[in-house]
């Protein structure tokens, strides 16, 4: 038992004496009746309480007197007529009651439902040791067999026929030949990249599922098939002079 | 180990097993481990141990204990984001080694790269393999993104992580552009000056970060060491603040998206 402290013991003391001075003129009046008629529990309820202190005390005679507790329960009323296993009660003699069922959820507001959840190790550190092993691997190898290349040292006065940009802006360099330089080199990709930072300011929809983003997949995908397009024609479909050509036919013009 | 050296000499075995414990009830080791590490304390399979491998190592500031079963599923993310940051990682490590062997002036660069291809241990090796794994960084993060839109990852709670998500592709492609100029061969000044003639183009101070790139109006030695500092310090350490916020992000936003 944990230890009251000093001052609630005393409120409890003052409260007490406040009640009990409040319903002194009536207690004094009707004190038997109390007990039975202001008693916020039932008296069917309190009848069989009763039933069954008589019972534990008088032994078997409990069937002497069951008809108010056979009429308020019939539960109840079958324990009273077998009446052999003692009803459980409280510290101060009263039988448990059942007062009320509370079902979790009616008064805790749970807002997380449980999730399937796995340990990260070793599940999901395997998968990435696996997966870095495997690139590093990839990476190692490739570079045992292909080399990267070192084209003749840097010269100004000699421009190399066609001069490409890396792969990755070979889009740009393509749009550049078809609009002004400050439509397609900087007006199309700060457009692109900006659009791209606003998706999701501009997507409300809060659906993550593939049927219910049909437009926005669909203009994700035209967007990026628009730049793999573009670099790909770059890359192999311009020969001399930033010329369309024939990969097949006029060779391939592209340094990694 | 020990039940295979017995046969050496008969005391080896014990006097291995008192050496481990020394080590491990030593000072030292017991400052670099935390109480509750499997290192302090062994390891056995339990669910209780599995989480202790996460929680008391330096794992836990990139990993929660648990994650939904779906974000295991190789097929959902294919591992892109994180294979983006492995290659970042082989970047810097195989960067670091290349740095010995290099000097940022138009005079010994090309010439730096020769002798790192022909004369250094392993030197051709570690120079392909950093450009190949820039490339397909290059690639990871595009796909890691196109990923990510596809899954519709991007929604709430994760818009800023998008966000993040996109300077980093920037900062990807600043990355590995500031290092194509590095080699100083025709390849890497033509296409350096095909680009920044485009940065050229951009209205009002077009010209003018054009010329603080280059260093002055034309690509040349000045040129090749902001671009070399800019490589291999600067955009670094601006893209490792942005990683770490990422993520951060990605764990404080609940975990990966989905399932679908």
């Amino acid at each position: 038992m944990t230890e009251i402290p000093e001052h609630l013991l005393k409120r409890a003391q003052a409260a007490k004496q406040k009640a009990a001075a409040k319903t002194d003129p009536e207690a004094a009046a009707d004190a038997p009746a109390e007990s039975a008629g202001d008693s916020r529990i039932p008296a069917a309820l309190l009848e069989r309480s009763k039933a069954a202190k008589a019972r534990k005390a008088g032994g078997g005679d409990a069937s002497a007197e069951p008809t108010p507790a056979a009429a308020a329960a019939s539960g109840g009323g079958s324990v009273a007529t077998m009446a052999p296993p003692p009803l459980a009660t409280g510290p101060g003699g009263h039988t448990q009651r059942l007062l009320t069922v509370v079902k979790s959820g009616s008064i805790q507001d749970v807002k997380a439902k449980p999730q399937d959840k796995v340990h990260v190790w070793p599940h999901l550190l395997i998968i990435e040791f696996v997966a870095a092993l495997f690139i590093l691997a990839f990476t190692t190898i490739f570079s045992i067999f292909v080399n990267a290349p070192l084209l003749e040292l840097a010269n100004v006065n000699k421009t190399p026929n066609p001069s490409k940009a890396p792969w990755y802006f070979l889009g740009l360099q393509e749009l550049l030949q078809m609009m002004h330089p400050m439509v397609a080199g900087v007006t199309i990709p700060g457009m692109g990249i900006f659009l791209l930072i606003l998706a999701p300011y501009v997507d409300r929809n809060p659906s993550n599922k593939p049927e219910d983003r049909k437009f926005a997949i669909s203009l994700m995908t035209v967007h990026l098939m628009f730049w793999a397009v573009l670099v790909m024609i770059g890359s192999f479909f311009r020969g001399r002079g930033f010329n369309f050509a024939l990969p097949w036919r006029d060779g391939i013009y592209f340094d990694l | 180990m020990a039940k295979t050296m017995q046969g050496d000499s008969p005391g080896l075995g014990a006097k291995l097993a008192q050496l481990n414990d020394t080590v491990q009830g030593s000072q030292a080791w017991s400052s670099i481990f935390r109480p509750g590490s499997i290192f302090r304390k062994g390891y056995s399979d339990s669910p209780r141990n599995r989480s202790y491998v996460i929680m008391n190592s330096v794992l836990y500031h990139l990993h929660p204990v648990k994650v939904k079963r779906h974000a295991v599923k190789v097929s959902y993310t294919l591992c892109l984001g994180g294979l983006s940051f492995f290659l970042f990682i082989l970047l810097t490590v195989t960067g670091i080694f290349l740095m010995f062997f290099y000097r940022p002036t138009a005079t010994q660069a090309w010439d730096d790269i020769y002798t790192l291809r022909t004369a250094v241990t392993f030197g051709l090796l570690v120079r392909n393999m950093h450009r190949w794994a820039a490339h397909l960084m290059v690639l990871s993060v595009f796909l890691h993104m196109a990923r990510v839109f596809y899954h519709g990852a991007y929604k709430a709670p994760r818009e800023f992580n998008w966000v993040i998500g996109v300077i980093l592709l920037t900062l990807t492609l600043l990355l590995s552009f500031t290092g194509y100029l590095l080699p100083w061969d025709q390849l890497a000044l033509w296409a350096v000056t095909v680009g920044t003639n485009m940065i050229g183009y951009t209205p009002v101070f077009g010209s003018e970060v054009r010329f603080v790139l280059l260093g002055g109006a034309e690509i040349g030695t000045d040129t090749l060491l902001r671009w070399y500092v800019l490589h291999v310090l600067f955009f670094p350490f601006i893209i490792v603040i942005f990683m770490a916020i990422h993520f951060w992000r990605v764990r404080k936003d609940g975990g990966i998206s989905g399932p679908l």
